[in-house]
């Protein structure tokens, strides 16, 4: 298991090394550096632009650039951001932790209701139920995020008064230091009466639109899986041996079915981690998606780089956890190695 | 009292194109401590109907019967919750491929007591030394070890072998072993027959062997039913079923057995069995027999002399055959 482990560790650095070498170059092929984006309307001299572009080491050739950023996170330096001045690491694991737990709120909701559905929708293959409910995955999976999230808040924040609008906590009436950077778990560690049901109230909305697309694709995916597994042998087998209908189908099939399944949500926790993007922009969230895209506006090349390496990072790192999954679910696997 | 009774047992399958009947009024029944072989073809409907005595065919399966009881209850009316305490207690059932019938994600040792916890009143305890007693009924070895083991670590023989552990666990009173030997080695084959016939007399139960095989039939069985096409068209005791039997089919059956071949080329029955869309109007098998006349093919045969024909056989001479009429 170690050895498993360790082996699919060192996969990893092929990777890392071609995702640092592709968003370098892709940052620089787009017009504009740093120093132009910033320079404003009235222009600066030519010798100061040089002068600039010369103390962030822009002058030098790429391939230079590249070799001495790789220098420096070998190093453990990701550099410092370009417009505010603080390291790119520390900027990054201030923000992490909303994302973070934004994406495993929307992910828990996904599976929970997700799996579930896909499991009754196959035992009721064909029927109403089954029929609605694909339906609705499809609708789901095919809704335009920021138009859902719109939707939401003015249903259920400007109309019915359920939720807040935005944000992660209300500033006005709780204050609070970031301990572990979880609106969740600080606001119950304040000791504050209120507050962690302030928090709970500001994540459901965010946890909604970010899961609507994985919970669609988790139920559907169960589903099919599902199908495939209720024609097998040993269902039948389970069947023969008289065991009542819930655990022929929730443990002996579930437990095959999962495998596939299982694969889906560690891609969809990636896709979230990264793609929470719109979602953070749409509820004023303060995660790294929102960082990142400014970032990319502001030209901030080591924010950027940065932020894209650890969120890589990251989603490598579930992956793997999906893949010791695997081994716990599915005996077959962990025996192989 | 006959252990299993089945009178005019029918199995239809609405399919896209209309029903389909894969069993065909038949009839059966099973002593305690009998051994029945059911031969046929594949497509003979000989594993759906004791599918349907289990309970076990998809939704689509429209199953009806006069009379379907099992140690005096009535199969028919029962409910799914009442069936479930017969079935893997006092029914039990093996099938043709041990590889895909267990589950892969479970030891083999979960799997049997399972079946132990679904139907008997035992603890942990009871219910793990009862496993590896099973596992060394079956002749498995190394009972205790292989408990945690889990299917694919097995081979094909020692998986049937858990499977008929799982079968025989809370002592049923009737085995259906569906072709058990069909997907294994030669001589694996001979060993699980000789087991669940020894299974079958210390535990005295009776044994249902679904199989296609006569060598199979010959060396385990009391008493033969043989199905074609979903009809059972003869039933005899193995003894003057191999010595005089009735039907063509049969008959055609056993001269293809490689022991009985008398010429140089094994002779064997031209032609498939009849499916959804090619059944004969008269008997089915007409257009495979080499007695068939135009009545065979026209009106279905009556039952005769313990034989689904118009002319049942006695030793090869078809009773009662115009002659003339016999098609080349």
């Amino acid at each position: 298991m170690i050895k498993f482990f360790l082996k699919r560790l060192a996969l990893t650095i092929p990777t890392f090394f071609a995702l640092m070498f592709v968003t370098f170059m892709m940052i620089r092929l787009v017009p504009g550096d740093p120093i132009e984006v910033r320079r404003g309307e009235r222009g600066i001299s030519p010798e100061r632009l040089a002068q600039l572009r010369h103390e962030m080491g822009l002058d030098q050739p790429v391939l230079k650039q590249f070799w001495d950023y790789v220098w420096g996170i070998l190093h453990g330096d990701f550099g410092t951001s370009i417009i505010s001045r603080s390291p790119v690491l520390h900027e990054f694991f201030t923000l992490f932790p909303a994302t973070l737990e934004l994406t495993l709120c929307a992910m828990l909701l996904a599976t929970l209701v997700g799996v579930p559905a896909g499991v009754f929708a196959a035992v009721r293959r064909g029927k109403f139920y089954d029929q609605a409910l694909m339906g609705a995955a499809l609708t789901g999976y095919s809704m335009p995020i920021f138009w859902w999230g719109l939707i939401l808040i003015l249903v259920m924040s400007n109309t019915l008064h359920l939720t807040p609008v935005s944000g992660r906590v209300d500033l006005i009436k709780y204050y609070y230091q970031p301990v572990t950077g979880f609106a969740l778990i600080d606001s119950l560690l304040s000791g504050q009466k209120g507050a962690f049901g302030d928090a709970l109230r500001h994540l459901i909305l965010p946890t909604i639109v970010l899961g609507t697309v994985p919970l669609a694709v988790i139920a559907r995916m169960t589903r099919s899986s599902m199908l495939e597994v209720l024609e097998e042998d040993y269902v039948r087998t389970a069947r023969a041996k008289g065991l009542a209908n819930w655990r022929v189908i929730g443990v002996h099939a579930l437990r095959n079915a999962l495998i596939p399944v299982i694969t889906s949500i560690g891609l969809q926790v990636g896709t979230l981690l990264a793609g929470a993007v719109l979602t953070e922009t749409i509820f004023s969230w303060p995660g790294v998606g929102k960082w990142l895209i400014e970032s990319i506006s502001r030209r901030d090349y080591p924010a950027l780089q940065g932020g894209i390496m650890l969120i890589s990072a990251a989603v490598i790192l579930v992956n793997l956890l999906v893949d010791l999954t695997y081994g716990l679910i599915n005996p077959r696997i962990r025996h192989g190695h | 009292m006959a252990l299993l009774d089945i009178q005019n047992l029918t199995v239809e399958f609405s399919t896209g194109s209309g029903a389909f009947r894969a069993v065909d009024r038949v009839s059966l029944s099973v002593d305690k401590h009998e051994v029945l072989a059911i031969v046929g073809e594949s497509g003979s409907g000989k594993s759906v109907a004791m599918l349907a005595l289990m309970g076990l065919l998809p939704w689509t399966a429209r199953i009806t019967a006069d009379r379907l009881e099992f140690d005096g209850k009535n199969l028919l009316t029962m409910g799914a919750a009442e069936r479930r305490r017969i079935v893997g207690k006092d029914l039990a059932m093996i099938f043709q491929e041990p590889m895909s019938s267990l589950n892969p994600c479970f030891t083999v040792g979960y799997q049997i007591t399972e079946a132990l916890k679904t139907h008997m009143p035992m603890d942990k305890g009871q219910r793990r030394a009862r496993a590896i007693e099973l596992l060394e009924q079956v002749g498995i070895p190394g009972a205790e070890s292989r408990l945690s083991a889990f299917p694919h670590q097995l081979s094909g023989g020692m998986n049937q072998r858990v499977m008929i552990a799982i079968a025989i666990a809370c002592n049923p009173k009737l085995l259906i072993a569906d072709e058990p030997t069909t997907a294994l080695d030669v001589t694996i084959q001979a060993q699980i027959l000789e087991l669940l016939l020894k299974l079958q007399k210390d535990n005295g139960m009776a044994l249902v062997l679904i199989t296609h095989s006569m060598g199979v039939v010959a060396e385990t069985a009391e008493r033969v039913s043989v199905q074609y096409a979903g009809q059972k068209v003869e039933e005899q005791r193995v003894g003057p079923l191999f010595a005089n039997p009735r039907h063509p089919y049969t008959a055609a059956l056993l001269s293809a057995l490689p022991e009985r071949a008398t010429a140089k080329r094994l002779p064997s029955i031209p032609g498939v069995v009849p499916g959804q869309f090619d059944r004969p109007t008269g008997c089915l098998f007409s257009p495979r027999c080499t007695f068939a006349t135009d009545l065979c093919r026209t009106t279905p045969p009556p039952l005769k002399d313990g034989a689904l024909c118009h002319y049942p056989l006695v030793n090869g001479v078809p009773q009662g055959h115009p002659g003339t009429e016999k098609a080349a």
